[in-house]
């Protein structure tokens, strides 16, 4: 069983009520009916002796500087499994974001997810491992070529870059191409064996985003319009994110 | 696309339902297309649904940066519902249609010494299509390595 709530520290209270305001129709806070239902499925139950429930009772009273600074808000993994079981649909995981937003400054917040983040600004690939354009490029046609060989019966399978106007824009983890670019070319068949139309881009061609974990509200929004202008910039018809 | 590879090995298959795809954005249809695809290369009777599943699945603790955020104890504990959902199927394989799910479940699966295996769709899927070449098995058992090897010979 988790601790019960102390209550003694400053009492503020403005921290939900801006949550509040941020939310759309239905996010009222003040809804919770206490029934419990959202910690009883989550798995970050437990965690810094924390559940949703309590998260929200600790808004709820003016604990501000709680939970702003508690670490749980990075142990919850924003899945809303809590919301779609809530009878009164409260928004907990964006209160979890808000306070990933609000609570700690940016260098004390996870080193991982900032540095993946600041990576994937440093150029339109975004990339949160740094991969450029030329290397995705050389990786992607490097094992296609590598493939048409070994596996004749797939010598005319293509993997496009830059295809102006095909039906799908690909998107594809760094993960892949940076360590273990094989394990691209079964994707490919699929979409050569169905005669699908599609491409990869060498701008927006990373599917992760970083910055939108790390709840860096201006940079997360960077990244989408990168991605969906490169879509635009090649006319593909569908975006397709395989993260 | 057929089953037919997995007719007498009979293999057990579960699917990790992605949090992102299934809860947050397309629902339980395509909770549903996603068990018609696995049935269909896996064969019906090897396929074993984790309870709860679809839209009431447990997140695996993969996501909203958890992997990258330098708290693997804390991501562990989270995974544990994860982890004991897995092995209640008795599945030799749960197949992750989402990278940080894969990531995460791989992870489990070595940390609390589950002994499943870990599998993106799309290998699956070109496994009952007879089109798997040697190196792209990386996730596969040594149950499944040598299966149906399209191109052995290309193997480096």
């Amino acid at each position: 069983m988790a601790e019960a709530i102390k209550l003694g520290g400053k009492k503020q209270g403005i921290f939900k009520d801006k949550v509040m305001a941020l939310l759309p129709e239905g996010g009222n806070l003040n809804l919770c009916l206490t029934c419990g239902m959202c910690s009883s499925g989550c798995p970050a139950t437990g965690l810094e002796g924390m559940d949703p429930r309590k998260l929200l009772r600790m808004a709820a009273l003016g604990m501000d500087e709680e939970i702003l600074s508690s670490d749980w808000a990075w142990m919850c993994t924003m899945c809303q499994r809590c919301i779609y079981v809530c009878p009164m649909k409260i928004d907990i995981p964006q209160l979890v974001f808000n306070i990933r937003n609000q609570g700690k400054p940016r260098e004390e917040r996870p080193k991982g997810i900032v540095g993946s983040c600041d990576m994937a600004l440093r150029s339109d690939t975004c990339s949160a491992m740094g991969a450029t354009e030329e290397d995705f490029q050389f990786v992607v046609e490097d094992v296609l070529e590598e493939y048409q060989e070994a596996q004749p019966e797939f010598k005319d399978m293509q993997a496009p870059v830059n295809k102006e106007g095909a039906e799908f824009f690909l998107n594809q983890n760094s993960r892949e191409p940076v360590t273990e670019p094989d394990e691209m070319v079964p994707l490919w068949k699929i979409l050569h064996t169905v005669g699908a139309d599609w491409t990869y881009g060498t701008k927006g061609w990373a599917a992760e985003n970083y910055c939108m974990f790390m709840a860096d509200n201006e940079n997360w929004e960077h990244i989408v319009r990168t991605k969906a202008k490169a879509v635009d910039d090649l006319k593909c018809r569908v975006w397709l994110n395989t993260e | 696309m057929n089953s037919d590879w997995n007719k007498d090995r009979k293999i057990k298959f579960t699917v990790q339902d992605p949090c992102q795809l299934v809860r947050k954005t397309f629902g339980d249809p395509v909770a549903e297309d996603l068990r018609f695809v696995v049935r269909s290369v896996v064969g019906e009777e090897n396929f074993i649904d984790m309870t709860p599943n679809r839209s009431n699945n447990y997140c695996c603790g993969g996501g909203g940066g958890f992997l990258q955020s330098g708290m693997p104890d804390a991501r562990r504990y989270y995974g544990r519902l994860k982890d004991e959902q897995i092995k209640k199927t008795g599945a030799a394989y749960c197949i992750t249609p989402c990278h940080n799910c894969h990531a995460q479940v791989h992870d489990l699966s070595e940390h609390y010494e589950g002994g499943y295996h870990t599998l993106h769709l799309w290998t699956l899927i070109c496994l009952s299509l007879g089109i798997l070449g040697p190196n792209e098995r990386e996730y596969l058992g040594p149950d499944l390595k040598d299966v149906d090897v399209f191109h052995p010979e290309s193997a480096m």
